[in-house]
């Protein structure tokens, strides 16, 4: 028979254990509301204002009417203005700018003669989700944009379909493949996942079975420690890395254009970074849930502010510049170059350095804040 | 006779609350020192701050010559520790758990240390075992072994043979015994009074001061107590008719007999004889023991902690 007694009992006890768990009680809360704000605010499928940059060779009326258009649209934003084919293969290759406008020389002269020159605009399709939108609404306004720059005397013009020819390149991901984006971004978003929670699970497990009287017992400094919990993830990290990789080959074909030992160099950087969060975590966290749940905390907005789920370009300001901090954004701007671009060591050189920073900053925070004594 | 530990005013806090409040102790180089006090007196804090496992908040002191401030890492470089609580790895077999340990200390010849480790204990047949599978009299000697692996000049023991069978505790005892004879200096906090007994000396301990210290007999003497045997005649409230006497500060039942205490030898043997003309009960005086002195302690600074607290 239930006892209503009895239940109650059981009730009331664990109301009281869980009001105890301060931590635990604020992620009940915390939780719900990281994800609010995230989905809420932060997430836009439709991502405007994109970085374009624009190599005119023309300076004529039509090739300037077209970029006056795009922008106008909302979804580009003109950031650069290049003079040379080198600029432009840098400004895809880093990221700086996700679309370039190439207007050839004669273009509007061209056009004016009803020789249907070409108008270049390459996008840089990693992420074909992110260049989609932007790629449809300039079909449309190419033809509208030339046909307001043909007023007046060369309105004869108008009559056929569209002066010129738009040529789209749709860069290091011709295909638009979703996988070949995400399958290399998932190797990030498996290594932040698995690193952080492990490590914090690492040394948090120690001080709940009691074992960390013992360690700080012995001569051993907080670095041998630090260094210590975190090796044999990193290597643990690696088997994971090397798991997707020939996932990524065999299985989703996904192309490997750069060099898999610059690839191999930035991961290390990424995994120690990971670990050291997870090294930081475990000194706050009292016990293994704790630390599961702040593994939980710092990997949402991970996933959902690096450009891993959602567009990076679509976010609001203060969701980009949160991203920014995240070690995990500039992780997957170095995997996708590296794989997807071809990139080398100058062009992931920046966001190599984010992330050392990261590291620098998380590692310098796990040191202080271990403590050699049971205090 | 050197010191092998010299602290004077050794106070930790806790929020506020001092769980330690001016220890001095002295334990000289080769002694046996029985650490006793109530639970929660602050045996193991003072432990943990000897060893370097907690800050010192006020005092200062040496540990094998060591300052316990500054040098903490050189002390844990030179002593051993054994937790009250088993915390080694239980999902490290034995050897794999004496094999850390050595390589960590950086112990020479590491395989042969930790082989005669193992030897010394008796854990030969237990070597691949996992460390939570053992029984408690086992862990404790797998922690023991850890603590001397090093061959530390000072050992400290924080309850080593809490929940050990007697026959566990004497063999025990008559390692730490051995170790002593060999040099080594060790501290052992305890509840038994027959391990006290076994100290070359002792440290009494209530609300973080240090009430005594001495060998067994001159803790007891500086008590001042008398006590008596009491024989019963069958009273079945015995214990209870004695605690109510004026003069009793103990009534413990041993078996039909009762052992009692108190600080007044004449009013004690006035108020025994009262009893024995009212019920047929017989006493005789007796010698008072450790125990008795340790109720006798323990009762006092509750007072004065009351008194203090007022």
């Amino acid at each position: 028979m239930l006892s209503l007694a009895r239940l109650a009992a059981m009730i009331f006890k664990e109301f009281v254990q869980i009001r105890r768990d301060r931590p635990t009680f604020g992620m009940i809360v915390g939780i719900p509301l990281l994800q609010l704000l995230l989905f809420g605010f932060a997430i836009n499928s439709d991502p405007k204002h994109l970085p374009t940059g624009v190599l005119d060779a023309d300076h004529g009326p039509v090739g300037r009417a077209v970029v006056a258009a795009m922008r106008a649209s909302g979804y580009f934003e003109v950031v650069a203005d290049f003079v040379s084919e080198a600029e432009v293969e840098d400004a895809l290759a880093t990221g700086k700018t996700q679309f370039v406008v190439t207007v050839p020389a004669d273009f509007s002269r061209r056009v004016l003669r009803g020789e249907r020159p070409q108008l270049l605009v390459e996008a840089d399709a990693t992420d074909p989700a992110a260049a989609a939108n932007a790629l449809s609404a300039l079909e449309k306004l190419a033809d509208g944009a030339a046909a307001r720059a043909l007023a007046g005397p060369s309105a004869s013009l108008r009559r056929a379909a569209a002066p010129f020819d738009l040529v789209v390149h749709r860069r290091y991901n011709p295909e638009g493949e979703t996988a070949f984006n995400i399958v290399p971004g998932l190797m990030g978003v498996v290594l932040t996942m698995t690193m952080v929670i492990m490590t914090c699970l690492a040394v948090t497990r120690e001080r709940e079975r009691g074992t960390m009287e013992s360690l700080l017992a012995l001569p051993l400094r907080p670095v041998e420690v630090m260094l210590g919990k975190i090796v044999p993830y990193i290597l643990i990290g690696y088997v994971q890395v090397l798991f997707i990789l020939v996932a990524a080959k065999f299985l989703f074909a996904v192309p490997m254009q750069g060099s898999l030992i610059l690839l191999s160099a930035a991961t290390i950087v990424f995994i120690t970074a990971n670990l050291a969060v997870g090294f930081t975590f475990s000194t706050i966290a009292a016990n293994q849930l704790q630390a599961v749940q702040m593994g939980f905390f710092f990997f949402l907005p991970s996933i959902m502010l690096s450009g891993f789920m959602f567009p990076f370009r679509g976010m609001p300001v203060w969701a980009q510049t949160v991203g920014e901090c995240l070690p995990l954004t500039h992780f997957l701007r170095i995997v996708r170059g590296i794989l997807l671009k071809g990139s080398g060591g100058a062009e992931i050189l920046a966001d190599l350095l984010a992330i050392a920073a990261f590291l620098a900053v998380a590692g310098a925070v796990a040191l202080r804040r271990y403590r050699v004594t049971l205090d | 006779m050197t010191a092998a530990i010299a602290v004077r005013g050794l106070t930790k806090r806790f929020s506020g609350r001092a769980v330690v409040d001016g220890v001095d102790l002295t334990v000289g180089e080769g002694r046996i020192m029985g650490f006793l006090g109530p639970n929660g007196s602050g045996k193991t804090t003072t432990i943990r701050m000897l060893c370097g496992l907690l800050t010192v908040d006020a005092g200062e002191g040496t540990c094998l010559g060591l300052d316990i401030r500054r040098e903490a890492a050189a002390i844990k470089r030179q002593a051993g520790y054994m937790t009250q609580r088993f915390s080694l790895y239980e999902d490290m077999t034995v050897a794999e758990n004496l094999d850390f340990v050595a390589r960590v200390h950086g112990i020479p010849g590491r395989r042969a240390r930790v082989d005669e480790a193992v030897a010394r204990l008796g854990l030969g047949d237990r070597r691949g075992q996992l460390a939570g599978s053992l029984s408690g009299g086992w862990k404790q000697r797998l922690a023991l072994a850890a603590a001397i692996l090093h061959r530390p000049r000072l050992l400290l023991l924080d309850e080593p043979t809490a929940g050990v069978d007697p026959k566990a505790r004497r063999e025990f005892w008559d390692r730490i015994h051995g170790f002593a004879a060999e040099g080594m200096t060790v501290l052992v906090s305890t509840h038994y009074m027959d391990e006290a007994e076994r100290c070359h000396a002792i440290a009494y301990i209530a609300y973080g001061r240090l009430l005594t210290h001495g060998t067994v007999a001159e803790v007891v003497a500086a008590t001042g107590l008398a006590a008596a045997v009491v024989t019963g005649g069958g009273e079945p409230r015995l214990i209870a008719r004695l605690k109510a006497l004026p003069g009793v500060e103990t009534a413990t039942a041993m078996g039909a007999d009762a052992h009692v205490a108190g600080g007044d030898a004449a009013a004690l043997a006035a108020a025994l004889d009262g009893l024995a003309r009212e019920t047929g009960a017989a006493w005789r005086p007796e010698a008072p023991n450790l125990e008795d002195a340790f109720i006798h302690l323990m009762a006092q600074s509750r007072d004065n902690f009351a008194a203090g607290e007022a």
